[in-house]
């Protein structure tokens, strides 16, 4: 493979067209007319122990205890997670379980702290000589300092970098084609801090081993480019490459077709075409990390949707309740009706505003009566063949829904379902009105529990096999030793019964 | 005429023969199909279906001997995939064997156990330590939920508890099934 190189002649790059993918309304101006803030602190922070993929963090701190700004709350082994940090100073006021932002609408154990209003940090930490230092070093930094993808997938950052590392990274691919209609906080992150994201290049550059950096935009956000680029300077090996607005491109599977022509294998990864992606927004959160010393205790947040009556962006700290930043956009409108966390294609809706704001909350969807459309009767499938025409994975979802609801697995993989990507083109498009993505996501759900069920089974079977063998085993020896007694036994007697004629006769 | 009849009689003994030889000579000992029986049923090797665990179970459905709907930890998910391995119809599941039901694990009351060794006995898959008059334990991830250590366990300080649902194994539900969670 060979990625031609044209570091220095922005959009210089041959672009390859993304298969399937919707050109959808972005609405992203709503939210990107007014600055960044950082809202006041709330009265309380809900913090989970949960917010990476993976195992949960087991707490560090206890009810009453006094923690500082970045202090760590709780951790985990790295081949598992990523530690969690208190946001801002104040006491903890519980370790209690609360519902944590999650689709299920599941709770989890939070760490729940009041603010003290002084806002203290505690002593950073920074690997200041990273330029010189092992990736593995900054590879514990980022575990330490809780850094996760922020782009919605919260797959920890140091176990993805280390896996390009064993397999050999050329590129870093940086994604700021954040393609999700609303969502706008990784364009004003790069707009307003361009030198956190190139810092973060730069880090992640060193922890894996990427030789260049693209970082890919949308074609339609104007003032980034320029902001970009002025970060980049002169340098050579960072290629800002805009992408055409179409969605799902920022898809990372999506993003690395269009910009190599390559195509990730369904079950392989982006590792393997010796590809690193990264969003923007986890790229300047290891700037934090690993220059400033700083943990992940805030992200960029976008507040939105018609039925906000300010919308913008917030440089939000974690575990603030969602109320609070609408609030700050100045509450609710009379007709908001949803409240969605993510896009409005790939989100899911919120049950209450009291939930918090964790590592994976990108945006904060109100979506007015009108914006919902009025929930259709679901019809008979008419083999239109729509659903197939836009599927940037290249699937037959029409095919696919069938398997997935008669249950047929088997059937369902061997027609890719694992590659489907949930991004719900497929939904939009399809004019019976079936909900194609939702039939998706529970089914991939299934054939993931199918495996953890077979795999427990085969190795139920070892164990029974292992038992049935060892108790064949004891018996056979309790057999032998038996034998062994009874040979023994009648020798003995054969011999009484040879030479001991005169005692016998003696005794009596 | 004589001669192609004799020819043909002589190759057929031959190839009989032969065929008869390979069959010996190259017998597969244990059945394929018990074996793809076996990998569908659930291991719980809990005893219900009426034989002592899932390989005899799946003997017994290899030779006719037992019917398919017998194992309830393997449920209408395991009574398809067995009829559509040997090609016969569904059938629900067998009153008689038992209901199905979610997977569990047994905890054992620690202060409780007084150490008679009993439930290790019973138990298929070694998931229980202990020794004489010490406390025993149940390693969680090594517990088939079969139930059989319950019965001879004398202070009945065992219990079946449905385990930690942690994030790791949430999936979303059905559409228009929001069984745990807020579906868009
Ligand atoms: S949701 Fe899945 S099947 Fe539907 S268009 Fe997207 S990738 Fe294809
Ligand atoms: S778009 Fe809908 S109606 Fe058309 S083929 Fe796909 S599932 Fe069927
Ligand atoms: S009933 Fe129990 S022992 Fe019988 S096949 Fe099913 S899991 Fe195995």
């Amino acid at each position: 493979m060979s990625v031609p190189h044209d570091a220095g002649t922005p959009g210089g790059r041959f672009l390859h067209r993304l298969r399937g993918g919707l050109r959808l309304r972005h609405h992203k101006q709503v939210s990107c007319a007014r600055p960044v803030e950082r809202p006041v602190l709330p009265d309380v922070l809900i913090v989970p122990l949960q917010q990476h993929l993976g195992l949960p963090a087991q707490a560090l701190v206890q009810a009453g205890d006094r923690v500082l700004k970045g202090q760590r709350l709780g951790e985990v082994d790295c081949s598992g997670g990523v530690s969690v940090h208190a946001p801002t100073s104040g006491t903890v006021r519980a370790i209690e379980h609360r519902p944590m932002s999650h689709p299920s609408g599941r709770s989890g154990p939070c760490v729940v702290i009041e603010p003290d209003g002084q806002d203290r940090w505690c002593e950073p930490s920074p690997v200041t000589d990273w330029q010189t230092r092992e990736p593995r070093d900054l590879l514990d930094a980022l575990c330490a300092a809780g850094v996760v993808g922020l782009g919605g997938a919260v797959f920890p950052t140091h176990q993805k970098a280390s896996l390009g590392r064993v397999r050999g990274t050329r590129t870093l691919l940086l994604n700021g084609a954040e393609c999700e209609p609303y969502i706008s906080c990784d364009e004003m992150l790069m707009r307003e801090e361009p030198h956190r994201v190139i810092d973060g290049a730069r880090v992640l550059q060193r922890a894996s081993g990427a030789e260049h950096v693209i970082l890919a935009i949308e074609d339609q956000m104007g003032a980034v480019f320029d902001a970009l680029q002025q970060a980049v300077g002169e340098a050579t090996d960072i290629e800002l490459v805009k992408v055409p607005a179409i969605y799902p491109e920022g898809g990372e599977r999506q993003l690395i077709q269009v910009l190599t022509g390559q195509e990730v294998p369904a079950d392989g990864l982006p590792a393997d075409l010796g590809i690193l992606v990264q969003n923007v927004g986890t790229a300047a959160a290891v700037a934090d990390a690993v220059i400033r010393g700083r943990p992940l205790i805030e992200r960029y947040v976008t507040v939105t949707g018609h039925g906000v009556a300010e919308p913008r962006n917030l440089l939000a700290l974690i575990g603030t309740p969602v109320s609070h930043l609408v609030h700050h956009c100045g509450g609710y409108r009379d007709d908001a009706d949803r409240l969605v966390v993510g896009g409005p294609m790939m989100g899911f809706s919120l049950r209450s505003d009291s939930e918090p704001v964790v590592k994976a909350s990108n945006c904060l969807l109100v979506l007015s009566a009108d914006d919902l459309r009025a929930p259709q009767p679901e019809m008979p499938c008419i083999r239109c063949g729509e659903c197939a025409r836009v599927c940037p994975a290249g699937l037959l979802p029409q095919q696919l829904q069938w398997q997935v609801r008669t249950g047929q697995w088997e059937a369902a993989a061997d027609h890719h379902l694992r590659a489907c990507i949930e991004c719900g083109c497929c939904d939009f498009v399809c004019p019976s009105h079936i909900p194609l993505a939702a039939w998706f996501r529970h089914g991939k759900g299934q054939l993931k529990a199918q495996a953890r069920e077979r795999a427990a089974a085969d190795h139920a079977r070892e164990r029974f096999d292992a038992r049935a063998a060892r108790l064949e085993r004891q018996k056979q020896e309790k057999r032998e030793r038996l034998a062994a007694k009874k040979k023994a036994l009648r020798e003995r007697s054969a011999a009484k019964k040879k030479t001991p004629v005169p005692n016998e006769e003696v005794r009596r | 005429m004589l001669i192609a009849v004799v020819t043909l009689l002589a190759l057929g003994l031959l190839i009989g023969l032969g065929l008869g030889w390979a069959a010996v000579r190259f017998r597969v000992e244990s059945d394929p199909v018990i074996d793809q029986i076996d990998a569908i049923l659930p291991q719980t090797q809990c005893g219900q279906c009426g034989y002592p665990g899932c390989r005899p179970y799946a003997e017994a459905i290899a030779s006719d001997e037992a019917d398919i709907n017998q194992c309830p930890p393997g449920g209408e998910a395991g009574i398809r995939a067995l009829a559509d391995l040997l090609g016969r119809e569904p059938k629900p599941l067998n009153p008689e064997n038992g209901e199905e039901q979610p997977t569990t694990v047994a905890v054992i009351d620690e202060q409780a156990c007084i150490g008679c060794t009993l439930c290790i006995q019973a138990c298929p898959v070694d998931a229980i330590v202990g020794a004489a008059k010490l406390m025993h334990t149940v390693i969680e991830q090594e517990c088939t939920g079969c139930d059989l250590c319950l019965p001879p366990c004398p202070v009945d300080c065992i219990a079946m508890v449905i385990p930690d649902q942690d994030g790791t194994v949430w999936a979303w539900p059905e559409p228009g099934r929001p069984a745990a969670g807020g579906v868009q």
